[in-house]
């Protein structure tokens, strides 16, 4: 008869190497049984992930790390002996570091390293099956929310990226050298085709370069899809006529089924649109499909973030969104909705900082302060353009500008359509605004501080940007963010 | 009523003074950037390819320069849009990164829609400038 191996002895605090003792069939702490490695030497290949966790009272955090580590790659609750059939030392993730969180006692991140073989090739789907994926509802943690990823070349090789990219986008586009301005369609439910075509007409001849479908048109009663892109492409190249620039409107593909979207985005196509769009929420897999014929299409792939609140916001518990961002630029998207700091939606300045760089950036430096946790070098992915969209107006001008810098599309929605004047008003405003604004900016002017000083300037001779100074001046949106960065820079002594 | 040309970085502000080229001039410059001259007298949306008033000025470090050449293009074609642009030819961009019309014919004859109507109401949309009915030189 087989000796039992007595497990009593045992150190709880450490990887049992005695195999005989560690396959005995019962269960094990996590570090037991081999998730909490604090020398290991971090792999080019390994994918690494920062998780913010807070385990239950008692839990020690370094076992709750393990446990992290664990339930997102091979654990399950109890030993098996099959493991034993597999290199599984290789498949085990391995959590190598666990810090105190400044400022938050009961929560530690802690970083975990998975070995390139634990994903398949290209897929968004199975890599955040592991990351994202039991682990979340585990009891011993009170709340989990991932942080940042270091996604290594070798993986980051497989994917698709951006199907087009900033800088093809603006090569189809003639257009360089400033923000994109673009404006959500209004009232987002309920006009007929044809009015909403009215309306895509007037912001685009008055001078935005894009006009936008809101998430949640697809095709409702009041205006079918096909209604809706035989208007709105009439009302682009009319006013593509009327100013001799390229325009487009993001033309929402979104449906029920993947042959709806397909059969949607060929429309778009063959009428001649430049772009189309699809909402968060149609799950990772779509949108990688998606990616893959707008790239076999020679489309702009918009993305709208519908639903990352859910689990973005806040702090505690769920996904930050950079890592969103970092997923949608790997599935292959060419915009995402990424905060505009000075809007109406959540978006506290240096976490914007560090979402902003994961779209546009050919190389992001680890950079805590801006929530950055792990240098990541692009490998050539093209860059994805972010959207700022929700409760911004000309009167920010100097700020956006200054926050988000020149590649990014501007989205005024109620700040275009909501203007006195009427839309092609609110149109003019916010274009004077922004070449107003760049072209102060080029020219040594401080803008941060003498921004308002160049808009009133150009108010001058601009009477709808006026009336938009006017109608907005005192509109701002001032609360706390509940997503912020846990780290300030430590200023290094001069010497 | 003629039409505005509103491509470029900043045809909605009023037409820029020399000064006011020579200040985006050198803050291109300051970035490391080759400006460019090119002019048309096809200024569809998507033509692409204006015509290059030589190559883009890659050894030319100051204003001055680039204005001299500016103001030649525009001596040479005085009907005809002009327009200056910046080549970024660092990793990441190698594109161009500010392009704005500095020179308009007096008449900006604008562009026809023309529609080719089909099956399902489907048009097939074409975008045709006057300008271009007449044969190069004779335009504008």
């Amino acid at each position: 008869m087989q000796e039992v191996a007595e497990r009593t002895v045992v150190d709880d605090s450490q990887q049992i190497t005695d195999m005989k003792v560690r396959y005995k069939s019962g269960v094990l702490k996590y570090k037991q049984m081999g998730y909490w490695v604090p020398d290991y030497e971090v792999k080019d290949t390994d994918v690494l992930a920062a998780f913010r966790i807070t385990p239950q009272d008692g839990v020690d955090p370094e076992e709750a790390a393990a446990a992290v580590a664990g339930e997102s790659s091979t654990a399950t609750w109890t030993v098996v002996w099959t493991d034993r059939l597999t290199d599984c030392e290789n498949y085990r993730a391995k959590a190598y570091r666990v810090d105190p969180i400044p400022g938050a006692p009961d929560q530690y991140m802690a970083y975990i390293a998975y070995d390139l073989d634990l994903f398949e090739e290209g897929s968004i789907a199975n890599l955040t099956a592991s990351i994202i994926g039991n682990v979340f509802g585990f009891k011993p943690l009170k709340a989990l929310r991932l942080e940042d990823m270091r996604i290594p070349t070798a993986y980051l090789k497989t994917f698709q990226g951006p199907a087009t990219g900033i800088i093809a986008e603006r090569e189809r586009l003639n257009n360089y050298g400033r923000p994109l301005l673009g404006a959500t369609m209004k009232p987002k439910l309920g006009l007929s085709g044809r009015n909403y075509g009215r309306v895509v007409y007037e912001a685009l001849k008055g001078g935005l370069d894009f006009t936008k479908d809101d998430e949640n048109i697809n095709s409702q009663p009041f205006m079918h899809w096909r209604d809706r892109y035989l208007y709105c492409m009439e009302a682009v190249n009319k006013a593509t006529a009327e100013t001799g620039e390229i325009k487009g409107t993001y033309l929402n593909v979104t449906a029920a089924t993947m042959e709806d979207m397909y059969e949607r985005a060929e429309f778009a196509r063959q009428l001649g649109s430049v772009i189309i769009m699809i909402d968060l929420v149609i799950g990772y897999t779509a949108i990688q499909s998606m990616a893959k014929w707008a790239r076999r299409n020679d489309m702009i792939l918009h993305l709208h973030r519908a639903g990352h609140s859910t689990y973005t916001r806040q702090k505690s518990h769920g996904v930050s969104f950079r890592v969103i961002a970092k997923w949608m630029r790997m599935a292959g998207v060419d915009h995402i909705h990424a905060g505009t700091v000075v809007g109406k939606l959540e978006g506290d300045p240096n976490v914007i900082r560090g979402i902003y760089d994961t779209c546009r950036e050919v190389h992001v430096p680890k950079k805590l302060e801006h929530g950055i946790l792990f240098d990541q070098p692009w490998a050539g992915l093209k860059k994805l353009m972010p959207v700022a969209s929700g409760g911004i107006h000309a009167g920010q001008m100097h700020q956006l500008l200054t926050y988000l810098g020149d590649d990014v599309v501007l989205q005024f929605g109620g700040g275009t359509i909501g203007h006195p004047g009427g839309i092609q008003a609110g149109a003019v405003a916010n274009r004077v605004a922004l070449e107003a604004m760049v072209k102060a900016r080029n020219e040594g002017i401080d803008i941060w501080n003498e921004g308002p000083e160049v808009l009133v300037k150009a108010a001058k001779w601009c009477q709808p940007l006026r009336a938009a100074l006017d109608t907005w001046k005192d509109v701002t949106f001032d609360y706390a963010s509940t997503d912020s960065v846990d780290y300030v820079p430590t200023p290094t002594p001069a010497f | 009523m003629t039409m505005r040309l509103t491509q470029g970085q900043f045809s909605f502000l009023p037409d820029l003074t020399d000064e006011e080229i020579t200040k985006q001039v050198t803050y291109a410059l300051d970035q490391g950037w080759a400006v460019a001259v090119e002019f048309t007298d096809d200024p569809h949306p998507r033509n692409t390819y204006w015509e290059m008033w030589g190559q883009p000025m890659f050894d030319i470090a100051d204003a001055a320069g680039v204005m001299m050449e500016v103001k030649a293009c525009r001596k040479a074609n005085p009907n005809k849009y002009i327009k200056v642009l910046a080549f970024d030819n660092n990793r990441g961009f190698e594109t161009i990164r500010m392009s704005f019309i500095i020179n308009r014919p007096a008449n900006e004859d604008g562009f026809e829609l023309v529609r080719a109507e089909g099956p399902g109401r489907n048009v097939n949309y074409t975008i045709r400038s006057y300008a271009t009915e007449k044969p190069t030189g004779a335009r504008y």
